[in-house]
């Protein structure tokens, strides 16, 4: 255990609106902790550098899941495990469902929130897949109101977002349009828990007159953040998928990757595997298409 | 009491405590040096190893993860809590008769873990069983001792259930 | 008495002896000892492999007079480790010679202080050539050890491999490497050091061996015997990873306790000790194997290299072990080891588990299913055609004079695992899926007790005593750490004394109280210890009987009033035993050849593994572990072992690994160091076929290490099996299978069908 408690300064004014005043005020100065099973990791390794925090622990106004007839809107502070117990979002929205069970163990699960793993924006961060795939939409909130993007344009770079710095994450909108959409989400990690994505793969699509009509692939571990991979996309809209068209999608993913070697694995790995994903989500669609 | 070591409270294994300490001290630490509730270990403070698992209002969480500014109001149950009246735990008793415990340091958050499973979930399949210890890491037993451990203790809990339901009446 | 004859406590699955504290959060270990005016202690440690201490810089933004600092020339006594060599300083005095190596002790009564100062303290270094691997030693361009780098050698020799070669109908070679390990016991190391007014030591700590503890205080504190008291705490876990540690930290802590007047906790962190504490040795073994036409083994010319690190420690008994493993359970007329330890400005390794064996067994039994691919035999016939048999010879010329019973328990290892069923099935069903399937199986001993003349050589003493209130108490210095010491040796006691196992209990584990009979290593507890206890129980019945009229048939209560009886006439009742080596051990130490281990358990594993042709992933599904051990003492505790050895053994094979940039451990944390988790073990089936061994503790040999030796090779042989491709390195990653599997694809040519 290397961190000092005493160095640290932790509040925790228990609404939303306050936490918003503080982070108007004294912009920049203040990190918002939710679950920490993040940056109480950081804590004990000596390496959070952050002095003053903020608690978003038990902020009702952040921890809530509401449906629109468009969307299931999810709060920040909603904890993965509020997400797998959720009977109509796992229902909704499998492959948030799915990814929540893969993210740490029971413990971690009841701890870390949606929130809590976007703003962290790891490249291999387990939510974001897919919520790429889904077409997801981020609602930020501040004093001055309330603004959404959509998340496929909220990470800018390694561990770099488009939160101002008076702004919070305050909801997810995922549409409700994905229920005959073929969907596919893979993780590949060191071992079948507690692993950290060496790369996943998450795929949304429709067939159509056995063309694709619509078609959303998302990574982790293939780039500095989450990405979407639009070239990879672009070859495969519009097209029937045949033993050619699968080759021509699997090479524009291997060109469209960008991934590094680090310490849980390679480059030419996650790139392969990537590809091999794809595939397996491809030939799993097209051997249903054939169907009767 | 002061901002930099206000007073929290917690009920901890149903006894109401109120410990002055740093927001951020880790809830792991204020069980181990503030309460002298020793069960509760660290392995490896990062939340990986699971030893340090306790129940806060009935969620399994680990310790040394949690600032204690976040525990304020919330009711913790560890290790210490899990024998009523001097009685042991249907787990407990099954981890005994079924050798899930070896060395013993990764047992309490174990049966913390295994606790939560089986009340949340009274008849758990293998499955069920690999996904709620996943988070408890053992370096000894190599896990089949304990999920043996698991099964009849939920069973012997289960009874006791039913038992206790019959007395009720 | 005792191996065959029917046994009440002996055999039964009795409540573990420590384990109600264990369950209900009582069980103290040493992190949860907390004394009065308690400081607490950290290490400075090097950041570079090897160099000169140029200077050493404090500072002063930091108050260090609130500060005890220790450094090497505050060394009392002897500077160094007392091990086999002692070459290990207890501080780095000048010199360096690997990253983590401990320089500087702090300590403070604020446990949080002392990371911000252990960073205040600037060290600069001359670097000098640093040697990280076998092949850099072995080139001797920079010598980092002795005249040559070796830190030990040995060379073994049976028959004349060189004129077999040219009769051999087959000659097959093969190189096969394993990497470091870490032990990963759930509890990080930790002691506490106090000086008491009259110029003694008291430790209190997570260890193996109170007396290799002992010994290490006596030197740096040049103190006399009982000047020193180790105390073992309740230990998390230690396999061989708190062997000769702990000899360290004591050394740490006391030190710390001398300058600063108080009572020293030193409690390690996960990332200090995955970092800088001992690791199981890497190796490199070569074989060159000649067989006649059948595939009987004529000649086997083995090469063993092993990484010792920075000093010397534990190297030379782990290349010993490793030497006499690894010609396996094979007879073969002509054979030739040649091993060494090698000098590296790596972090020491040290004992894990197996301690050589699972390096040299997994060369060996890789290396039989290349033979059999090689020369086109199936891998259990090969095996059948070379097993040693009663009355045959070994490796050392050692006749097998204890049944050997290799064909039986491969029987019952095929038929546990449907092995042929199984893999006629997956033969065809690899066609057509993207998952392959196989079986591997390996077969393999695994020596109980210490080498050759190494248990005479220890002369261990251990016995009982009976308090005033009715207790047996079992003296050892034989320690609990999970594998259920505590348990059998009461039992034993219990057994052979006729009393109840509420009766017995262990006398705690305090060098104060306790005889020495030797470090609780090598699989010699239930074998060696065990038998002591037995002895020592039987002559305190005969003592008993000869001198307080004990009857021929007592009850418990009987038993007490005897030892009263005798307490009252001779002060106190105690009986001790001086090990007696088995008639007619022979061992020669120069030629490496006799009887090398008293008795050995044997064993066949049974791996059944997937490999996902999309991920590039292994996975065991499931897994046979059929072995020989003398009589089992404790059947839920005797599973509980080989469970758990071989979890750890599937850890080694297919994800632990040991990431070092430059010579610094760069994974040390538990989320990039990965073990095995609950979703991840197989199911593990255990079988055990019992043949007392009469010089063992009630019938029993050693069973600790045994599970650890089998599980790698017999998992890397399934994957030759599923993929049809050999892989002789561990730990074998996806990365690894990815990089061999495409190795001639390109890559956008699909892997799935």
């Amino acid at each position: 255990m290397r961190g000092n408690a005493v160095t640290h300064e932790l509040i925790a004014p228990g609404n939303l609106a306050a936490v918003l005043e503080l982070l108007a005020a004294e912009p920049g100065v203040w990190t918002p902790i939710a679950g920490g099973t993040e940056l109480m990791v950081a804590f004990a390794a000596g390496r959070l550098s952050a002095a003053r925090l903020v608690s978003l622990w038990d902020i009702p106004d952040l921890r809530f899941v509401r449906e629109t007839e468009e969307s299931m809107v999810i709060g920040a502070g909603v904890t993965f495990l509020d997400l797998r117990r959720h009977t109509l979002l796992a229902a909704e929205l499998p492959l948030l469902a799915k990814a929540a069970r893969w993210i740490g163990s029971i413990a971690n699960q009841g701890r870390a929130t949606l929130g809590g793993n976007l703003v962290n924006g790891s490249p291999a961060a387990d939510s974001s897949p897919a919520l790429l795939a889904y077409d997801a939409e981020i609602e930020l909130v501040s004093v001055r109101g309330s603004r959404r993007i959509a998340y496929r344009d909220f990470h800018t770079g390694y561990k770099r977002n488009a939160l101002a710095a008076d702004e919070l994450l305050y909801a997810v909108h995922v549409p409700r349009r994905f229920a005959r959409h073929r969907q596919y989400l893979r993780k590949v990690g060191t071992r079948r828990a507690m692993a950290i994505s060496k790369v996943a793969l998450a795929a949304t699509a429709l067939v159509e007159n056995e063309a694709v009509s619509e078609i959303r692939l998302a990574a982790a571990s293939l780039a500095a953040f989450p990405v979407r991979l639009y070239r990879t996309e672009d070859a495969l809209l519009g097209q029937r998928l045949t033993r050619e068209t699968i080759a021509a999608a699997r090479s524009a993913l291997l060109a469209e990757a960008l991934p590094i070697d680090d310490i849980r694995s390679t480059a030419e790995y996650r790139r392969r595997v990537a590809a091999n994903l794809l595939e397996e989500f491809l030939l799993e669609i097209a051997r249903e298409a054939t169907r009767p | 009491m002061s901002a930099c070591r206000p007073t929290i409270h917690m009920t901890v294994n149903g006894e109401m405590r109120a410990v002055d300490a740093p927001p951020m001290k880790r809830l792991l630490d204020v069980l181990r040096e503030d309460l002298h509730l020793t069960g509760t270990k660290e392995g490896c403070g990062e939340g990986e190893c699971g030893s340090c698992s306790v129940r806060m209002n009935g969620e399994l969480v680990n310790s040394c993860l949690i600032p204690v500014l976040q525990a304020e109001r919330a009711d913790i149950q560890t290790v210490e809590g899990l024998a009523l009246n001097g009685k042991l735990h249907p787990l407990q008793e099954a981890f005994l008769q079924c050798g899930g415990a070896q060395c013993g340091i990764c047992t309490p958050g174990m049966l913390m873990a295994a606790a939560q499973l089986i009340e949340r979930n009274p008849h758990p399949g293998m499955a069920e069983i690999r996904e709620g210890l996943a988070g408890n890491l053992c370096r000894c037993t190599g896990f089949m001792r304990i999920f043996e451990s698991v099964i009849a203790g939920a069973a012997e809990a289960s009874e006791r259930a039913v038992e206790h339901a019959h007395d009720a009446r | 008495m005792s191996t065959t004859a029917t046994t009440r406590i002996v055999g039964a699955s009795v409540p573990r002896k420590e384990g109600v504290d264990k369950l209900i959060g009582r069980a103290l270990y040493v992190d949860d000892m907390e004394r009065e005016g308690m400081w607490f202690g950290a290490t400075v440690r090097s950041t570079i492999p090897r160099g000169i201490i140029r200077s050493i810089q404090f500072d002063p933004r930091i108050d260090w007079s609130q500060f005890a600092i220790a450094a090497a020339a505050d060394v009392p006594g002897k500077n160094h480790i007392q091990l086999i060599v002692a070459d290990q300083p207890c501080l780095a005095d000048g010199q360096v010679n690997h990253c983590d190596e401990a320089i500087l002790l702090l300590a403070h009564p604020d446990r949080h202080k002392l990371r911000e100062a252990v960073n205040a303290v600037r060290i600069e270094y001359d670097p000098l050539p640093a040697v990280l691997t076998i092949e850099e030693s072995e080139k001797q361009d920079v010598i980092v050890l002795g005249e040559d780098n070796v830190i030990k050698s040995f060379l073994l020799e049976k028959g004349d491999v060189d004129s077999a070669w040219a009769n051999a109908a087959h000659i097959v070679e093969g190189e096969y490497r394993t990497g470091a390990q870490e032990h990963l016991y759930i509890e990080n190391n930790g002691m506490i050091a106090e000086w008491n007014g009259e110029g003694g030591i008291t430790v209190w700590g997570s260890l193996q061996c109170p007396f290799y503890v002992h010994k290490t205080l006596r030197a740096v504190f040049d103190l006399p015997d009982d000047k020193v008291r180790v105390i073992q705490t309740e230990t998390g876990g230690a396999f061989g990873g708190k062997e000769d540690f702990p000899s360290n930290l004591a050394a740490h802590a006391g030190l710390l306790a001398m300058k600063s007047g108080h009572v020293v906790k030193m409690v390690y962190d996960r990332m200090e000790d995955l970092a800088a504490t001992t690791k199981r040795h890497p190796s490199r073994v070569r074989h060159r194997t000649a067989l006649d036409r059948d595939g009987k083994l004529l000649a086997m010319e083995i090469d063993l290299a092993t990484d010792g690190g920075a000093y010397s420690t534990l190297s030379s008994t782990v290349l010993s072990r490793a030497t006499l493993h690894a010609a396996g359970p094979y007879v073969c007329p002509n054979i030739r080891i040649r091993s060494r330890a090698w000098a590296t400005n790596n972090v020491p390794y040290g004992a894990f588990r197996g301690f050589g064996a699972p390096q040299a067994i997994f060369a060996t039994e890789r290396h039989m299913d290349e033979i059999a691919a090689a020369i086109g035999i199936d891998p259990v016939g090969l095996r059948r055609r070379n097993f040693l048999h009663d009355g045959e010879q070994n490796a050392t010329e050692q006749v097998m004079r204890e049944p050997v019973i290799l064909d039986q328990l491969l029987d019952r290892a095929l038929a546990e695992s449907d092995y042929h069923g199984k893999r006629a099935r997956f033969a065809s069903e690899n066609q057509v899926s993207p998952v392959r399937r196989g079986l591997g199986l390996a077969a393999f001993y695994h020596g109980s007790g210490f080498t050759g003349s190494g248990e005479l050589y220890l002369n261990s003493l251990a016995g009982v005593d009976v308090t005033a209130d009715s207790t047996v108490r079992v003296l050892v210095s034989n320690t609990e750490f999970g594998q259920g010491t505590n348990t059998i040796l009461t039992q034993i006691a219990a057994e052979a004394l006729g009393i109840d196992y509420e009766d017995v209990t262990m006398a705690p584990a305090d060098t104060g109280v306790i005889p020495n009979s030797g470090p609780t290593v090598a699989s010699r507890t239930s074998m060696v210890v065990g038998r002591l206890i037995e002895r020592a129980s039987l002559q305190l019945l005969e003592m008993l009987r000869s001198h307080a009229g004990l009857g021929v048939h007592y009850t418990s209560e009987d038993f007490f009033v005897a030892c009263e009886r005798y307490r009252a006439a001779h002060g106190e009742v105690r009986s001790l035993c001086h090990y007696e080596a088995p008639p007619g051990i022979f061992w020669d130490d120069t030629t490496y050849h006799g009887e090398a281990y008293p008795a050995y358990a044997w064993a066949i594993y049974v791996a059944q593994v997937a490999v996902d042709t999309v991920t590039y992933s292994a996975e065991v599904e499931e897994f046979w572990a059929v072995q020989e051990v003398g009589r089992v003492l404790h059947p839920v505790m005797a599973k509980g072992q080989i469970e758990g050895g071989v979890a750890q053994g599937i850890g080694y094979a297919l994800y632990e690994k040991v990431i070092l940039q430059n010579g610094h451990m760069a994974n040390n944390q538990m989320t990039n160091y990965i073990m095995p988790t609950a979703e991840d073990v197989p199911p593990i089936h255990v079988h055990f076929e019992e043949l007392p061994f009469r010089f063992g503790g009630f019938g029993a040999k050693g069973i600790g290490e045994l599970p650890h030796d089998g599980p790698a090779p017999a998992i890397l042989n399934a994957i030759r099996d599923a993929t049809g491709v050999g892989f002789n390195r561990i730990p074998l990653l996806p990365e690894d299978i990815f990089a061999k599997l495409t190795a001639r694809q390109p890559v956008e040519e699909p892997a799935v069908l």
